[in-house]
């Protein structure tokens, strides 16, 4: 049992408590992977992660294993598998992802009719139920984040000069393919933490609509990776005092919160971007034509 | 007598069985400034991406400062600007942020930067012309000045060996005086620079040697002055040079 804190509403009771630590965690973890995902073009990557996370979970419910270990298991397998297949030319990208979506939602339901276990329990993971959270999950999830902020840490300019270039990275002696694989590793991890929040099918989202936000706003790399995070943890947090409010299912309404970001950061980008275009034009003075030109010209 | 930086040996190479290169040989000395000219198709790149390690040749050796491409542990010791498209202008990365990252292979990914490495940094955008742009996101600059960006993150791993394959394909005129002097100043460093290009006018008067590749082969590898005599002009216009190479070998 876990002290209380003395937070104010909607976050005064346990429950509540333990959703926003998980919610903070995943929130802030899954842009930091999501960033390289997005730049390197795999946006659906942690997609079809989440479905091979569920055959994962599904074997786990067969064998009376706790599903998370079971599903990380899967996923990193999955996640290892389609960038071996991606880099050795033996699928394109987009094929090689579509490979692991069908195979691992098939896997899922034939290990789930098997487990004979189509039930409530296999719905939480499905779509996510952060307000069950117990101290155990909050523990797991906070190991993995610290597991993926470390690594991003430590690997973080090494990926963005993947992104910008792999074949010059290669050419200067980075290990490229090693980075590669540690990140499709680090994708399948935080797919697993994000599971008990928003569900397999949503996990991906908060990996992608928060960067999608922050490269609109955001101008160096790493402020990109800040925003993004700060934009998902804000996400987690209007998203479960939302849901609370309006007894909204919470890891969907934490995704709409991220979308709704989204497109707010859409129209200010655009306008930025639109008076850096204007202040840029001043500079020459454009020549003024046309009957007003004189008195401009004055 | 220099040290050879780039050593290409009887090199051949197919895709499929369709033949790229037939046995090409080639030496580039520390401190040569050497092009590599060539019409479309004619295996330029293809040469390069073996030379650099990126293809296995079907036939033949390379060595890269004495040592085959993986058996080479300084890797930073290379520079490499490859072909590449405008970036989009949603990477959100600054023009420091770019240039920062050819530091990584000097100080080892893992390692947080220190003074040399920005001290290596601001030298390079110096040296390309973009230090009062460092700041800028790189997708709101022309062409002309990401190309010049690419170059100064090569520039700023200090290299011994730099190759750029077709730098400057659709830059400024700015853009290219100011690649000029950067390979300029990267020869007269001490490094060997090896540009493959159509577009060799900006630089024809700096150049050590022009090597043609002609159908998979060299078909000329000598002073620039020889191949003028030949008749055939370094400075025409882009699309013209590889026409005018079609006469060579």
């Amino acid at each position: 049992m876990l002290a209380v804190l003395p937070l104010p509403w909607p976050f005064e009771r346990e429950y509540m408590q333990l959703a926003l630590a998980a919610g903070l965690i995943v929130g802030i973890c899954g842009p930091l992977i999501g960033t390289f995902l997005v730049q390197k073009r795999l946006s659906l990557l942690g997609d079809g992660i989440g479905h091979v996370a569920f055959a994962g979970v599904a074997a786990g419910l067969l064998l009376d294993v706790w599903p998370i270990w079971t599903a990380l298991a899967a996923a990193v397998v999955g996640a290892v598998g389609i960038e071996w297949l991606r880099t050795r030319g033996r699928a394109s990208g987009d094929l090689a992802l579509a490979l692991l979506f069908y195979s691992g939602i098939a896997g899922g339901v034939v290990l789930t009719g098997l487990a004979g276990s189509l039930n409530t329990s296999t719905l939480t993971y499905l779509f996510g139920s952060i307000l069950t959270v117990g101290p155990s999950d909050a523990v797991t999830i906070a190991v993995l984040g610290v597991v993926i902020v470390l690594a991003v840490a430590v690997c973080w300019r090494a990926l963005f000069s993947i992104v910008l270039d792999d074949e010059a990275a290669r050419v200067s002696g980075l290990p490229v393919d090693g980075l590669n694989i540690g990140l499709a590793a680090l994708t399948a991890v935080t797919v697993v933490a994000g599971m008990r929040i928003v569900g397999v099918l949503l996990v991906a989202a908060l990996m992608v609509l928060p960067v999608g936000a922050a490269q609109r706003v955001a101008r160096s790399f790493g402020a990109t990776l800040l925003v993004a995070s700060a934009i998902g943890a804000t996400s987690a947090v209007v998203g479960l005092g939302t849901a609370r409010q309006w007894a909204l299912a919470p890891g969907g309404t934490i995704v709409l919160v991220a979308g709704a970001i989204f497109a707010l950061s859409a129209v200010v980008g655009t306008r930025r971007r639109g008076a850096q275009v204007v202040v840029g034009s001043l500079d020459p003075q454009p020549e003024a034509i046309g009957p007003d030109a004189e008195r401009l010209r004055q | 007598m220099s040290a050879v930086a780039l050593r290409v040996d009887a090199v051949s190479f197919a895709f499929r069985d369709h033949p790229v290169l037939d046995c090409v040989s080639l030496e580039v000395p520390e401190g040569a400034f050497v092009a590599l000219a060539g019409a479309n198709g004619s295996g330029k790149s293809t040469l390069i991406r073996i030379a650099l390690g990126l293809l296995p040749a079907a036939q033949g050796q390379v060595e890269l400062f004495g040592r085959g491409p993986r058996q080479l542990r300084e890797r930073w010791r290379i520079g490499y600007v490859p072909q590449r498209p405008v970036a989009s202008e949603l990477l959100p990365a600054t023009v420091r942020d770019v240039v920062a990252a050819g530091r990584l292979a000097r100080r080892g990914w893992w390692r947080r930067p220190r003074s040399t490495d920005r001290v290596a940094v601001d030298r390079a955008l110096d040296v390309v012309g973009l230090h009062d742009l460092a700041g800028r996101p790189l997708g709101e600059l022309s062409g002309g000045q990401q190309q010049r960006t690419f170059i100064a993150k090569a520039l700023a791993t200090e290299p011994d060996l730099l190759v750029l394959d077709e730098p400057t394909t659709g830059v400024d005129a700015e853009s290219q005086r100011r690649f000029r002097d950067a390979l300029v100043e990267a020869r007269d460093s001490g490094g060997a620079v090896v540009l493959v290009s159509h577009e060799l006018g900006a630089v024809a008067d700096d150049l050590d040697r022009v090597l043609v590749l002609r159908h998979g082969k060299i078909a000329f590898d000598g002073a620039p002055g020889d191949l003028a005599a030949s008749g055939v002009s370094l400075g025409v216009h882009p699309t013209d040079l590889p026409v005018w190479l079609e006469g060579i070998g």
